[in-house]
């Protein structure tokens, strides 16, 4: 983005970004091998890409029965009310809740400990670094089965509050990973310097550090959720009798996965996509409140 | 107090709470979990520990085979994802130009479609009376009464399709760092392009394949959606397993065992591989 803010300076860079260095090759090849790469990279996208066109697709499937196998017509249908099914719309319910509570409980833990991470150089910084790097390096099998062997043994009945426990275990590191990512790149001179000038750690954490790290948090809050939302594998291994949205598709697919999961996993892409855009909007409009700022 | 050990307990009470909930939820567990698996009895009168260290030999050579399998497709898959994911990344990096962040939100948007339904519309792709199967059969790679889905095939073509982006990214972030006047410099100094990318892009590039890596081959390792979705028991992975032995067969010991092996196996390997790729810091390389 800040390319665009400097046309004539960002054309320079993008010039030297796309010609590496000339020199071996002739022009032609250049332009093949560049070519060969571009070619590439859509075919990974696409890769990427055609299981989602599928369920978009079957989300508009005529499909007679409950299996939702082979297209039979273009129908509406199941937009009309893709909350029918009851069983169904409990499972993104729950699956809702329990991203939320988790998501909120993991990113303030999170946040403090790579606050104290970045921050403060202490005893045994590098052990509590390291312990929290293992469960990311962890099959998610091995964690779900080790907390479904633990309620076992203590006679916890498994439930929706155990997901939750669970969800906030796994999903904590990803918050401290990427929180701490935020606070390296940041500069700790205008934290010392607004304590020079009379503020107090606390009031210097609550103006300055807190909302510098804010698109940091934001941004592992989001990762969090999206996280927490999707697990299949460790949910299943603590989920007793409640369901999830994974897990729902998963016991479906026995039966035949109905098209009303097509059309919720739709309009999910759907708000994310929305989401985004709005992000992007703000960012857009925040770097040329800066530009005229700086002019 | 004194000032100074304030100082001293301000980081562990910032850390406290998170660090708790993992002693609680996440070490405790794992103790727990090596205890069990030396435990016996049946589902029926409950279980005992015994030190029944024999429940890992038993567990090992009995399941040998699914461990074999599951390192096998989590190592293909994850040098597949390596092939597909490094031109991506460094055209991505070097060369999209404009175009970069809207290539950064395609790569991560399928993450936002659920990972199970992605896996089930695989299903569909590879089905027997499906497009793929039948151009397939057309050029020949399959025989005309052959199938992909139920297949070795499938299962690791869908370990790689899920685990791509995780490849894909880390190794953006390592090329984008590099200095363009790195690889310059390099031709200046008469270095071919093949050179330059071997001696200078390569070793550059090595914490994003080191990072992709980890993060693509443990997740594959451990499992099992895509071999009970797109595989038959016959390319059941150890997760499946694991997975069964402990919701399904109520063996908790020897599920316990299991999934503690492939832990230690993994930790072992990831040392192992950071001492190949000569990483200093294990977590900043992986981070």
């Amino acid at each position: 983005m800040a390319v665009e803010a400097a046309p004539a300076a960002g054309r320079a860079v993008e010039e030297e970004i796309a010609g590496p260095p000339t020199g071996g090759g002739s022009k032609g090849r250049d332009k093949l091998r560049h070519g060969l790469l571009a070619l590439w990279s859509v075919l990974a996208l696409l890769y990427l890409f055609i299981p989602v066109f599928i369920v978009v697709l079957f989300s508009f499937n005529d499909n007679q029965g409950r299996f939702n196998f082979t297209w039979q017509g273009f129908t509406l249908r199941h937009w009309a009310d893709p909350f029918a099914d009851p069983d169904l719309a409990k499972a993104l319910t729950n699956s809702v809740e329990i991203a939320l509570i988790s998501t909120a409980i993991a990113t303030a833990l999170g946040t403090f400990m790579a606050m104290a991470l970045v921050r403060y150089r202490f005893r045994g910084r590098s052990t509590v670094d390291f312990f929290v790097f293992m469960p990311l390096s962890s099959p998610e099998v091995v964690l779900g089965a080790a907390l479904l062997a633990m309620f076992l043994t203590l006679n916890i009945n498994t439930g929706f509050v155990t997901i939750v426990i669970a969800h906030v275990m796994f999903t904590v590191s990803y918050v401290v990973v990427t929180v701490k990512a935020r606070l390296e790149g940041m500069d700790r001179h205008i934290e010392e310097a607004a304590m020079d000038l009379g503020a107090t750690e606390w009031t210097t954490f609550r103006k300055v550090t807190l909302p510098m790290i804010a698109p940091g948090v934001a941004a592992a809050a989001m990762l969090a959720a999206a996280i927490s939302f999707d697990d299949y594998v460790i949910t299943s291994f603590n989920a007793g009798q409640t369901q999830t949205f994974p897990l729902f598709i998963f016991g479906a697919t026995r039966q035949g996965v109905p098209a009303e999961v097509n059309v919720l996993a739709t309009m999910l892409l759907i708000v994310v996509l929305g989401l985004m855009g709005v992000n992007l909007l703000i960012q857009r409009a925040l770097a040329r409140r800066d530009s005229k700022r700086t002019d | 107090m004194s000032l100074n050990t304030r100082r001293k307990l301000l980081p562990w009470l910032f850390i406290g709470p998170g660090l708790l909930w993992l002693l609680i939820f996440f070490l405790y567990p794992l103790l727990n979990q090596a205890s069990v698996s030396l435990m016996t009895g049946n589902p029926e009168q409950g279980y005992e520990l015994t030190w029944a260290f024999h429940n890992y030999w038993d567990a090992i050579s009995e399941y040998k085979e699914q461990f074999g399998r599951s390192i096998a497709y989590a190592g293909i898959s994850t040098l597949l994802c390596l092939i597909i994911g490094f031109p991506l990344a460094y055209f991505t990096a070097f060369h999209a130009g404009r175009w970069k962040s809207f290539i950064l939100l395609l790569i991560i948007l399928p993450f936002f479609m659920s990972y199970v339904l992605r896996t089930v519309a695989w299903q569909l792709i590879l089905s027997d009376d499906g497009a793929v199967v039948s151009f397939f059969q057309k050029i020949g790679l399959v025989s005309d009464d052959g199938r992909l889905l139920a297949s070795r095939t499938a299962v690791i073509a869908g370990i790689t399709y899920n685990f791509l982006p995780f490849m894909a990214l880390p190794l953006y972030v390592a090329l984008e760092k590099i200095d363009p006047r790195l690889l310059e410099a390099a031709t200046d100094l008469y270095a071919s392009r093949a050179t330059a990318f071997r001696k200078v892009t390569v070793p550059l590039a090595l914490p994003g394949i080191f990072a992709g890596s980890l993060l693509t081959f443990i997740p594959a390792c451990g499992d099992f959606v895509n071999a009970a979705l797109l595989g038959t028991p016959q390319q059941y992975m150890i997760g499946n397993v694991i997975q069964s032995k402990f919701l399904n067969i109520l063996d908790y010991p020897q599920a316990a065992a299991l999934s503690f092996t492939l832990m230690l196996f993994i930790l072992v390997g990831i040392f192992l591989y950071a001492r190949v790729l000569g990483a200093r810091n294990l977590t900043q390389a992986a981070i």
